[in-house]
């Protein structure tokens, strides 16, 4: 099973969340948060925290730890800075 | 006066964990129709998170205890004809209506657009909706690479992947060990258990009446196995300690362990810093009340649904069981499962096919307060917090922007400060620091009742089909699902202005501007 990260193809094994595949590819983050830029990834595990959110196949704000992935998504850093942000 | 047995009766039972099984399997024994509903895409909870593979190998095994016993109640709720079994099921909103309650459902892909409504009027409900950690915030606790106790669980039961290759497990609790065991197990090394509470705590929490602690031999038996485990894998434990601060420019390369008193404040002098690539912290467990709240369940001054006897709440027709009642593991769950769903089919608690579960039942009660006693937060931690530490992760709110916030309203009511601190106005609603912001308010948190008890997209509430008839459960699928691109409730401008997104937020104005204080 294969999905697109940021245009990169990163394999996974079949039954895992996104999370879990972006894990197993030793990335942390693919957030970046609105106000101070910093990066953010799991957190919670479990669905309450929405810390994990990430783009995918152009729908935004999906939690990573719970979407599992499918072939062929398309999972793009979630990067939504607000106006005035740190960066 | 008995209710019929011939499937006319019909349960919800929502979150199908240890609880919500054993719920379903007691109800249809009961006569019941049921209809089980998980968030997730598969049975078990956070208990029995799994790889989705037809056959577990011997090391995913490893990961799990009790498995057998998941395995009988998941196959009943697959199979069973009076049992409808419905993952990836997100309960939206729910309501107490004059004829019994209703619960509106979305049923697809998580997070997804175009995900089927289902409208439940059942006769009763019977609430498993389990709970999530609590992790006190400190310095970089926002880093990546730091994550709940509870998540590096998940990940490695769920996915096989471990957090991290040099990972340090803290907080306080028995749930600190089946994680470090878990994370050995998928291949990481864990540098250490720190648990926050002294000896002197420990043996106050699990020394006193140790018979009582051998009628819960399931319990004895696992905390046994994660001690032979720690073992095996040389896993040093320690504890009066506490990790109070986490270092690093982007992910975690570091955090600082510091000895702490029995009120958990650091001993000065006393931190030192230790290498990693992850820390999991977890300083004990809150239920998921959003459900129960909204179904009008009363909460006790510990902030669990308070049950009677039968599992049932304050709410008429509504039972909960599980870790939403009170932290007290499996045994607990499958016991008050047990009878929830006995009682909510319409069975009687006097009945003799509940005896065992009623004595299950009272045996582990034992160990819920004995893990407070032992592991409870004590108030001294406040004092690893610096002013640029954040408080609420979502709106990334300082402490130091809190306490502004009281200074500049001279009020410290916590829903005051909400609003001008915008602390737990984020897209989690508060679930992670409203205990936490309320605690550093002095002051009980509120609890609120929202009317949509998880962010939905304005989409799908616009598609929303009318409420169905009072008693008429409505057929799944009956709905036109969203066709258009859905905006997400707080991502960036979406589509163009429709009328349909006006429809939703006439219908569901923002959460910020309904809270409401429970009473």
């Amino acid at each position: 099973m294969t999905i697109t990260v940021d245009g990169a193809p990163v394999t996974g094994a079949r039954g895992q969340s996104i999370a879990g595949v972006l894990m197993a590819d030793g990335r942390r983050d693919w957030r970046t948060t609105s106000v101070a830029a910093r990066p953010r990834g799991l957190f919670c595990g479990i669905g309450v925290c929405f810390d994990c959110i990430v783009t995918v196949n152009d729908l935004a704000d999906v939690r990573a730890c719970l979407r599992r992935a499918q072939d062929g998504d398309v999972v793009t850093r979630q990067h939504h800075l607000l106006p005035g942000a740190d960066a | 006066m008995r209710a019929p047995r011939d499937g006319t009766r019909h349960v919800v039972v929502v979150g199908a964990g240890p609880a919500g099984l054993s719920a379903t399997r007691a109800a249809v024994q009961q006569g019941a129709r049921v209809t089980l509903l998980d968030a997730s895409h598969q049975t078990g909870g956070q208990y029995w998170r799994h790889r989705d593979t037809p056959t577990p190998t011997p090391a995913e095994q490893r990961l799990q205890h009790q498995w057998r016993v998941h395995e009988v109640l998941r196959d009943l709720a697959r199979t069973h004809p009076r049992v409808e079994l419905r993952t990836g099921a997100q309960v939206w909103a729910a309501e107490q209506h004059d004829d019994g309650p209703r619960l509106h459902v979305l049923v697809g892909d998580v997070d997804g657009h175009g995900r089927t409504h289902l409208s439940l009027a059942p006769h009763a409900v019977v609430l498993a909706t389990g709970a999530h950690d609590r992790t006190l915030p400190f310095p970089g606790w926002d880093l990546p690479g730091v994550v709940t106790a509870g998540a590096a669980q998940a990940l490695a039961k769920g996915d096989g992947v471990a957090v991290g290759r040099r990972v340090l497990v803290a907080g306080a609790g028995p749930f600190l060990l089946p994680v470090a065991a878990t994370l050995a197990e998928v291949g990481a090394t864990v540098v250490g258990v720190h648990e926050a509470s002294r000896p002197a705590g420990l043996v106050r929490g699990w020394l006193p009446r140790p018979w009582r602690l051998a009628a819960s031999p399931g319990k004895a038996v696992e905390l046994a196995g994660y001690v032979a485990g720690h073992v095996r894998h040389r896993i040093p434990y320690r504890t009066g300690e506490a990790v109070v601060a986490a270092h690093g420019s982007d992910r975690v390369q570091a955090v600082t362990v510091a000895r702490i008193d029995e009120r958990w404040a650091p001993v000065p002098g006393s931190g030192r810093r230790v290498e990693v690539d992850a820390v999991c912290v977890s300083h004990g467990f809150t239920p998921r009340l959003e459900v129960a709240i909204a179904l009008g369940a009363s909460i006790s001054s510990s902030r669990f649904v308070a049950v009677d006897g039968d599992q049932a709440t304050s709410a008429e027709n509504i039972y909960a069981a599980g870790e939403l009642t009170g932290i007290g593991g499996v045994d607990a769950a499958l016991a008050e499962g047990w009878v929830a769903g006995h009682v909510a089919a319409g069975g009687d608690r006097s009945d003799r096919s509940l005896r065992r579960a009623v004595s299950r039942r009272r045996a582990s009660a034992d160990v819920t307060s004995r893990i407070e006693a032992a592991h409870g937060i004590r108030p001294g931690w406040t004092a690893w917090l610096r002013d640029d530490t954040l408080v609420c992760r979502c709106e990334e709110v300082t402490v130091g922007r809190l306490r502004t916030a009281v200074e500049v309203t001279g009020s410290s009511d916590p829903v005051s400060v909400k609003l001008t601190s915008r602390a737990g106005l984020g897209i989690c609603q508060g679930r992670v620091c409203g205990r936490v912001v309320s605690e550093l308010l002095g002051s009980s948190s509120p609890m609120q009742a929202r009317p949509v008890v998880t962010p939905v997209r304005l989409g799908d509430l616009a598609a929303t089909p009318p409420f169905a008839a009072p008693g008429v459960p409505q057929a799944p699928g009956a709905a036109e699902p969203a066709t258009a691109p859905a905006p997400a409730p707080l991502g960036p401008p979406g589509p163009p202005h429709s009328p349909d997104h006006d429809h939703a937020r006439a219908r569901a104005p923002h959460s910020a501007t309904t809270e409401r204080t429970h009473p």
